[in-house]
Order: C-alpha cells, then structure tokens, then sequence
C-alpha cells in the first residue's frame, strides 16, 4: 500500500512538471495558433540560467529569479524576432523556423557551457526526506515540486478565470477573430502570453536541475510527452491542460511500476520485463490515440 | 644514353625510398560521435588520440586526423565511411563509440581491406563469428565491462542483486553480463527507457525488493540522473550499487559529486594507475584539457599509440596490409592501463580491477583502485572467430 502511494506521489510530481511546460505550449497554440517547438529550449535555457546563477553564487534561491528572467526575456525575443512573423503562415512553416531555433540554442549552450551536464546541488532546506506515513519516505524536493505545481496551477486559474488579461485569453483562446476586430491590442497580448509561457518553461527547467541532468537536448526529451498533454487535454484549454498532465503523470508511473508484475503472471521472467518496458513507455501514446478516437478535440473542449 | 639511364634509375630509387620520407602525411580517418548529450565521449577519444601525436607524428609517421561526426546515428557513420574510404582514400580508421553506429560501418570498413581500431565500442557479434583481420579493439569487449561488476558482486560478498538498464540491446547484454559471473540470486530486473529522465517508479520497487546490492547500467546523462536520484531517496545510505565503468566515468562522478561516495566500480583503466605511460599520458591531459579526464580519453590515446606502433615497424608504409597488420598484432606499445594483449580475435586480453569512489584529498570525490577482479581476461567470443 505504502508502495502503491509512493508511486501515485512520483505519478503526480511528474505530472506538475508537465503541467509547467504545457500551459505555456496550450495556451500558445491555442490563442496564438503557432505551434512553437523551441519551447523545450526555453525550459532548457532556463535550466542552464538558473543552474549557472545557483553555482556561481552558492544560492540556489538566486538562481529561481535568473531561470524565470532567463526564460521570459528568451521567450519574449523569441516571439520578437521570429514568431511574429508566422502568425498568418502554415504550421508547417512555423514548425520550420521553431526547429531551427531548437539547433540554433542547442550549438549556443554547447559553446557556452560544454557538452558535460552541470549540476546545482540541492538547498539544504529542501534536502532530505520526511516520512509522510509510517513506512512512506518521500524526499522533500519532490514534495516542494507538487506543491509549486499546484500553486502555478491555482494561479492560473484565477488569472485566466478572475482578471480582465485571463478574460482576453480566453476569448481568445475561442475566436481570435473576433476578439482582434472588437480592438483589442493583440499583439500586446500575443507577447504576454509568449512571456508568461515562457516563465513557466523556464521555472519547470529550474525546478528539474537538482533531480535531472542539465544537459543540452533536455527539452527535446520532455517536449514530446508536452504535447501529448496539449492534445489529451485539449488545444488552448489550461484546466485541460492541468488534469491530462496529471492523468499522464500517473499513467506513465503507473504502467512502468506495475506493468512488467503484471506481465509476469503470465510470462516467464526476463521477456516479461523486457515487454512490460517496452508496452509502458508506448502507453501515453495509445492514450492519446484512445482519446483522440473519442474526442477528437480532447477531453476538455467540449464539442461545438 | 648511360646518363639517361642512370638519371632513371636514381629516380625511381628516389620513389621506392618515398613513403619513408614521404610529405605527404599518412591519413586516418576517425568517425565518431561529436553532438547530442553523449557528445563528450567523442569529443574525449578524439582529444585522447590527439595527445599521442608527437609534433603531428605516430611512431615518427607524419599522420593527417580527419575527424567527422556520426551524430550517433548509423546510417550517418556509414555515409562517412565511404566517403573517407572512395573520396579521401583513408586507409587507416578509428573512432567510433557506439556500437550500433559500430556494427553499420565496420564492415564495410574492413572489407574493403582498410583498417579498424576500436577506441570503444566491439559489440559481440564482431568478437566472434564476424571477426576480420583488419578489426582490433583496443579497448574491450562490450560485455567484459559487466562480467567484470558481476565478478566484483561477488568478489564483495552480497547474495541479492536488483538489476536496471535500458531496453535496448547494450542494455539487455549489460544484464546478461553480469548475470554470467554473478553467483548469488537475482531479486528484480528493471529495463527502462532510453530517454527516460526520472527513476521514481524503478527506486520504489527497488526499496520494496530489499536486495543486498544494485547494479545498474545507465551511460552518460542517464547515469547521473539516475545515481543523483539514487541518493536522493536516501537509497545509498541502505543499498549500496556496484556498476562497470560506463555508468562511472570522469564527467559522471564530477557531475554527480558526493552522491557517488561508496560506489563501487570496476574498470580496466583508472587515471591514479602507476605506470610510466599513464603518468605521461595524465601529466599531458591535465596540462592541455580543463576538464576531468575519462577512460574514453584513455582508450583513444592507446588507440593512437597502438597505430603508433605499427607506422614505426612499418616506416609508415601502410600499401603492405600483410606487414602493417601484423605489426598490429604484436601490440608492441606501453598502453595506459599496463599489460596489454590482443587475444586471438583481436580483442584485448587484460586485467580488470575494482575500484571505489572515496572523498580525495581536496574534498572532491575520486575514483580509487582497491583491487584486482579479473587477471588476463579476455572475451566468451573468441573461439567462434575463424581467421
């Protein structure tokens, strides 16, 4: 049992991190209608910038303010200087020029920092671990990353749900037409949600150094799951986008703690495992193709 | 007439004597895997290699490296091979550090008559039944790495072992490896993904199985997330991990730091080795590279020096495949690591030892040789290679 709730902790951890990275990607897409790649290096940016500030200084809470400025700033040029112009363009060209933007921080941050991965070392009031219950020990920074998560996540709610920017959001996130022809300064609003994205991105790729590897192609690894996430959750939808996270987060551990047992029950031993890993890494995939037979548009778009 | 004939034959004197003296540099052609995450094993075996060219020479050969990156990808190591082999006329290759890449290109490699030295990667299909005679290693064969952590479990006392590594096939061999000289029983086996960054689940159901000891094998970034997640459920303090070299290299330990304390290791090379050639080849690392040195490094100078080795037999004539292999052969070098062999198939013989991660004397951790696991051990493979 003790088991059992230590893996839907690690299903919800990883779940906030990819909440952190989709709301950004969610609400680009959804409102802006661009389908932005290099969002993975914005979280890997922000990564390094924090990592880099924490080593450098010896503090790791002066590397938080470093990672989000970091990755506000590189969100906001990034939007600047090449997003701007495919906003009436293909996908297809905005998938070019955001691929590119990939290579171009990939070779930037491999001059800059190296090929070796860097470490920032965790805060001594965050290392360790607590026993939740008798015979559950969970370390302290995971519990800190949930805790971040679901902070953001309210955040977002009342900013997208209770303000006038969250009004424009949404209306936008419905009918981008519309809300531009009532004279609403898009492009205002276009930077903003770019930044705040961003912010996000760059706030997941801190909270990551101390557990993962700060290394270059991070985001690349992590950005595929983020989709999957948009597209179960539904394109534009941050509540969406807060509940696939999760769903996924414990699907993944889920399958991955207890698939190969349950395999072999039926199997013998290694080809079992073998199996098992091999089933468990494609699960969130069947998901999405499961949820994109159903509902098209994803779980929390209702159906127009 | 006499003097025509006689300005004719000091002529073609003059072009038998010319590979000896020859301007023209002998090339080698090194593909190997510059980009990515795992780019700095490459980058170490290129810069290795470097260190053992003496103002641009090999055993007093001018020698020309042309260096290409595979971008670990096999079809882009094969593409290479034939353009260095038809365009560039390289006879003379090295370079490659993954043995999928490895097993695409090395064939076409050596059946072209060219030779190979394998600073890294010898997957075991090419030990054995597929062996040539332009093919040498000379680093190990790939499932000797985890023979040899099997060996040192046992070695070591423990009776349990919980067993991770990627589901790929370095990964299945690696489990396999260890399994052959482990002797006590096995209490889980986890195979996880490639790109997989976070080990929660897999660390849970190793708390849960309670083994006597983990081994895991995990290359590159992966292994520094999964050891800095090790410790950071508390696991070291309970179940200690014994690992092969890849899962324990210069960068690793420096990126994992005082996480790795009591990691035990085994390897076939260290850099606190005392022989004449390994202080040279640390002195002339520490000297030009700001950065921990790794076995990989090491490999690529031993894969230097063993050319080396035969451009000097030879006087850099490399057209005579016969001469130059058997030149090859004789490993007639000091390589890094000691005493080295190449066994019937071309892959070393050689000591393996244990080592452990201990804190050195600046408070960083470092790796420590303790002692010896294996004495002259060569490869399960040997015997199917027909040559």
């Amino acid at each position: 049992m003790t088991l059992f709730l230590e893996q839907m902790l690690n299903g919800v951890q990883f779940g906030v991190m990819l909440f952190l990275l989709a709301a950004g990607l969610t609400l680009i897409f959804g409102i802006m209608g661009v389908i932005n790649l290099a969002h993975g290096s914005i979280y890997m940016i922000g990564a390094y910038a924090g990592t880099w500030v924490a080593t450098e200084t010896g503090s790791f809470w002066l590397g938080i303010p470093a990672a989000l400025a970091a990755a506000a700033f590189t969100g906001a040029a990034i939007e600047f200087l090449v997003v701007r112009r495919l906003y009436g363009r293909d996908h297809l060209d905005q998938v070019l020029a955001t691929f590119g933007l990939i290579l171009i921080f990939n070779q930037t941050i491999t001059i800059l920092f190296g090929r070796q991965p860097l470490f920032v070392s965790m805060p001594a009031l965050l290392d360790g671990s607590v026993e939740l219950l008798p015979g559950l020990v969970y370390p302290i920074y995971r519990l800190a990353i949930i805790a971040v998560g679901l902070l953001v996540a309210l955040g977002l709610y009342l900013l997208i749900n209770k303000t006038r920017i969250g009004m424009l959001v949404r209306a936008g996130s419905t009918n981008r037409e519309m809300v531009r022809a009532l004279g609403v300064d898009i492009r205002l609003l276009y930077t903003l949600v770019f930044g705040l994205g961003a912010l996000l991105a760059g706030l997941a790729g801190f909270m990551a150094g101390p557990i993962l590897a700060v290394q270059v192609g991070m985001g690349e690894q992590i950005l595929i799951t983020t989709f999957v996430v948009v597209v179960i959750g539904g394109v534009g939808s941050i509540r969406g986008a807060f509940f696939a996270s999760l769903i996924l987060g414990i699907v993944d551990t889920g399958l991955r703690a207890y698939l190969p047992g349950l395999l072999r029950q039926v199997m013998v031993g290694p080809e079992a495992d073998a199996l098992g890993a091999g089933i468990s890494s494609m699960g969130i995939y069947l998901l999405m193709a499961i949820v994109l037979l159903i509902r098209p548009k994803g779980l929390f778009i209702r159906n127009s | 007439m006499n003097f025509r004939r006689m300005l004719l034959a000091a002529s073609v004197s003059a072009l038998a004597a010319l590979p000896a003296f020859a301007a023209e540099p002998v090339k080698i052609g090194m593909i190997t895997t510059l980009s990515g995450p795992a780019g700095y094993l490459g980058q170490d075996i290129r810069d290795g290699f470097m260190l053992a060219l003496e103002e641009g020479k090999l055993g007093g050969v001018l020698v020309e490296l042309v260096v290409e990156d595979d971008g670990l990808k096999p079809g882009q190591g094969k593409q290479i091979a034939e353009r260095f082999l038809s365009e560039n006329g390289i006879k003379l290759f090295t370079g490659i550090v993954f043995s999928n890449v490895a097993g695409a290109t090395i064939p076409d490699i050596v059946d072209s008559g060219a030779f190979y030295v394998s600073p890294n990667a010898a997957p075991s299909n090419l030990a054995g039944k597929e062996c040539n005679e332009n093919y040498f290693v000379v680093s190990w064969q790939n499932d000797s790495l985890h023979e040899s952590a099997g060996q040192n479990a046992t070695n070591l006392g423990y009776k349990k072992a919980f067993v991770l590594a990627p589901n790929y096939q370095a990964g299945k061999d690696a489990i396999a490896g260890f399994k052959r000289y482990f002797k006590g029983e096995i209490a889980g086996e986890i195979y996880t993904r490639l790109d997989q960054t976070d080990f929660a689940a897999e660390l849970a159901q190793v708390r849960a199985a309670k083994p006597d000891v983990v081994f895991q094998f995990h290359p590159g970034g992966l292994g520094i997330t999964f050891l800095r997640q090790y410790e950071q459920s508390g696991l070291m303090k309970e179940i200690p991990m014994v690992v092969a070299e890849p899962s324990m290299d210069g960068v690793t330990l420096a990126a994992v730091g005082d996480a790795a304390i009591g990691l035990n290791v085994s390897s076939h090379w260290n850099s606190d080795f005392d022989n004449a050639a390994n202080k040279k080849f640390m002195d002339a690392w520490n000297k030009t590279y700001n950065r921990p040195v790794t076995y990989y490094a090491s490999q690529g100078y031993d894969a230097a020096l063993a050319y080396a080795s035969a451009l000097k037999a030879t006087r850099g004539n490399i057209d005579d495949a016969d001469a130059f292999r058997d030149a090859l052969r004789k490993a007639d070098f000091e390589s890094v690591r000691g005493k080295f062999a190449f066994g019937p198939n071309q892959h070393p013989v050689q000591n393996w030892y244990a080592l452990k991660v201990e804190k050195g004397a600046d408070g960083k951790p470092v790796l420590k040789t303790v002692g010896e696991v294996f004495k002259d051990h060569g490869d399960a493979y040997a015997a199917d290679c027909k040559m």
